[in-house]
């Protein structure tokens, strides 16, 4: 059994973020200081300090810089990360656009955090959920060992010849980030055999001197280029799930698909989620079978592709489903909610719930989780604040 | 002594710039002093556009392109990625306009420079956003209309001193900075040979005239340019390892002569034309004693 190599450890969310680069085979990580993001790079930063990491950390003047060099490094030859929160993501906006239409496959760990203002340092998805139009794949983590698992299996991805799109990883601040949890950490040469080396065929080559990212005119391969990104996007899917099984093989852990169901099989509510509070609904979900009702979770796992095709075989034929979003887009609820409802459109007709709950960092609890579950069964559809001050 | 340019072309003939752009000129020389092995990044500006569109180029070395910000840190990255390939002996090169070096590149370009990276940043300074046509930028000098200081009913023409990059590069400790335009290739190029020699961070400001922004005959651009430095307007000056030598023009003279020549100081009358000249002899005594000052 290859899976006997593994061994097991006492780590953060963001220790585990910091394996998964160091397994991966990284040389050039470039990034900016902010909570809670900092413990990721600090201890990138000790790893080659240590030389137990064969790397260059350059410690740029802003997360607009760190993304920028980045893109620079990987462009001209060298696989390569960066990790943020909130406003550095924020920051990275343009660049983030810039590396996925240059076709970058660079993998970047987000640690969820609130927008200002007012300042909040907690969890909350709305900053990456801003960053869902980026081109970039997103994956919601919901344990510290899938956030070590997704850096190792984000490379591959990314870097598949039918992707060639970058990948942001993201966690729920503190809740995975600060918070221990035992892992499974994979031997070296197991992840050499499942990831291949980095090899990207359209670097800077002296020989063939070109210009890389040069305009187009309205005429020119400007559209199709982006429509080519679209397809990518879509194509990643197949890529994703064939990632999952060989992961699978070579590992021993499962991960399902672009959505994780939980006890869907004979549901006839749903509540749908991302990140931990999906971890919290599982255990509602248990406690609400316990007392026979018949309700599951749809855990989102992948944002972009977005799984629409999960989504409706997941809720097809149910009496209510909850979609649950923890960041807020000012259209109707979530983007979450947004998403999930375009996706019915026509293919099926459910009565929706949308919640907004747990933003910057507010506790979700279990009695909660129950509330919500309670106006799906009533059929109360429309838009929920949940646990704020002054009512839904 | 003669000093010939050397005959290697890097820059093509066959793209989109202005009749008399001195850019072109700043670009081709930059690339006759650094050879083949170079690879050059290039935000927003003149020279994004330049090239051509795709899939078109007009230099035989590798050209990134990068938002406005990102000079600095592009730059950054592209260095350490070649180095970790066992590239060293390649020359990395920023080349930005004024407006995405002094004004919107400036954070990113500070922080190169402090981190000490060997690379190249080259300032093509053409003294307003000329590429979007003629808007103020921090590198404008006083005295200059553009498109957003138009002159108006209340002579509202740039109040404010050029920002001048070079000397900031210099107060920060670069190791590196010289000043240099295009009417003076050999000095241009050996500039460039210099910083090539030197470890580190390298910064060069070359004055670019435009014609299209400055607003004089596209066949007087070396003109514009050499009187930019024999009126002392823009002093060429090398300061390299804690040295300063500022180069003493073969003949001096007033700066009318230089600001009547161009449309964009036009409006100038002889009070403010004055000012321009006592700033002038105020900046060139104090580089002067900045030469005979060791640091």
């Amino acid at each position: 059994m290859k899976s006997m190599a593994q061994t097991k450890a006492l780590v953060t969310g963001n220790e585990a973020a910091a394996i998964g680069v160091k397994l991966s085979d990284v040389r050039f990580i470039s990034a900016y200081p902010i909570t809670p993001q900092t413990t990721i790079v600090e201890k990138l930063a000790e790893m080659v300090a240590n030389e137990e990491l064969d790397a260059r950390y350059v410690e740029v003047e802003s997360e607009h810089s760190a993304m920028t060099a980045v893109f620079s490094s990987e462009l001209t030859g060298v696989r390569s990360y960066t990790a943020t929160s909130s406003h550095g993501l924020l920051y990275m906006h343009e660049m983030l656009h810039w590396t996925a239409g240059m076709r970058l496959p660079i993998v970047v760990s987000v640690v969820n955090r609130a927008i200002g203002p007012p300042w909040n340092i907690w969890a909350d998805q709305t900053d990456s959920m801003n960053q869902k139009d980026t081109g970039w794949l997103q994956v919601y983590c919901e344990s510290n060992q899938e956030v070590l698992d997704t850096i190792i299996m984000g490379y591959r991805i990314a870097e598949d010849r039918s992707v060639k799109l970058p990948l942001m990883s993201m966690e729920d601040a503190f809740i995975l980030s600060h918070t221990s949890e035992p892992v499974t950490v994979p031997d070296i040469s197991q992840v050499r055999d499942f990831l291949p080396e980095f090899d990207l065929d359209f670097t800077v080559d002296f020989k063939n001197p070109m210009g890389y990212g040069s305009y187009s005119t309205p005429d020119g391969p400007f559209m199709e280029l982006k429509k080519d990104m679209a397809d990518s996007m879509n194509k990643a899917r197949a890529v994703i799930e064939k990632t999952y099984r060989d992961f699978s093989e070579s590992f021993g852990r499962d991960y399902a698909g672009l959505t994780d169901n939980y006890m869907m099989e004979d549901a006839e509510f749903a509540l749908v989620a991302t990140g931990t509070l999906a971890s919290t609904a599982k255990h509602v979900v248990n406690l609400l079978r316990n007392e026979g009702k018949k309700v599951g979770l749809v855990r989102v796992k992948f944002f972009r592709p977005f799984p629409s095709e999960e989504i409706v075989s997941s809720l097809k034929g149910l009496k209510g489903a909850g979609v649950i979003d923890r960041s807020l887009a000012f259209s109707d609820g979530g983007s979450l909610y947004s998403e999930v409802s375009a996706s019915l459109y026509r293919k099926a007709d459910v009565p929706l719930t949308g919640f907004v709950a747990g933003l910057g960092g507010r506790d979700v609890r279990v009695e909660e989780f129950r509330k919500m579950y309670e106006m799906v069964e009533e059929g109360s559809e429309g838009i929920r604040w949940i646990n704020t001050k002054g009512g839904e | 002594m003669p000093f010939s340019l050397p005959r290697e072309e890097l820059m093509e003939p066959g793209h989109t710039a202005c009749h008399g752009c001195g850019a072109t000129l700043a670009m081709r020389y930059l690339l006759k002093g650094l050879g083949e092995k170079t690879v050059v990044s290039v935000p927003a500006s003149c020279w994004a556009v330049i090239p051509g569109a795709m899939p078109y180029r007009s230099l035989d070395v590798p050209m990134i392109y990068t938002p406005f910000a990102s000079t600095g840190a592009s730059i950054t990255g592209i260095r350490e990625s070649l180095d970790l390939q066992g590239k060293e002996d390649y020359s990395v090169v920023g080349f930005a306009g004024d407006g995405g070096t002094a004004d919107i590149g400036l954070q990113s370009l500070s922080g190169a420079m402090e981190r000490g990276h060997n690379v190249f940043y080259i300032m093509y300074d053409n003294e307003a956003y000329m590429n979007t046509g003629v808007q103020r930028s921090g590198s404008t000098p006083f005295g200059a209309t553009t498109t957003t200081t138009p002159l108006g009913k209340r002579r509202n023409f740039k109040k404010q001193e050029k920002k001048m990059v070079a000397d900031l590069m210099i107060a920060q400790g670069v190791p590196y900075v010289a000043t240099a335009t295009i009417a003076y290739p050999e000095d241009l190029i050996r500039k460039v040979r210099n910083a090539k020699e030197t470890e580190g961070p390298k910064f060069i400001q070359i004055l670019t005239p435009c014609p299209t922004g400055w607003y004089f005959s596209p066949d007087e651009t070396v003109e514009m340019s050499r009187l930019a430095v024999k009126t002392r307007i823009f002093p060429l000056y090398e300061y390299r390892n804690g040295m300063f030598k500022l180069t003493r023009p073969s003949e001096q003279l007033q700066v009318w002569e230089y600001l009547r020549k161009q449309n964009r100081f036009r409006h100038l009358n002889s009070t403010e034309t004055s000012m321009i000249q006592e700033a002038v002899e105020r900046r060139w005594s104090e580089l002067l004693s900045r030469e005979n000052r060791p640091r």
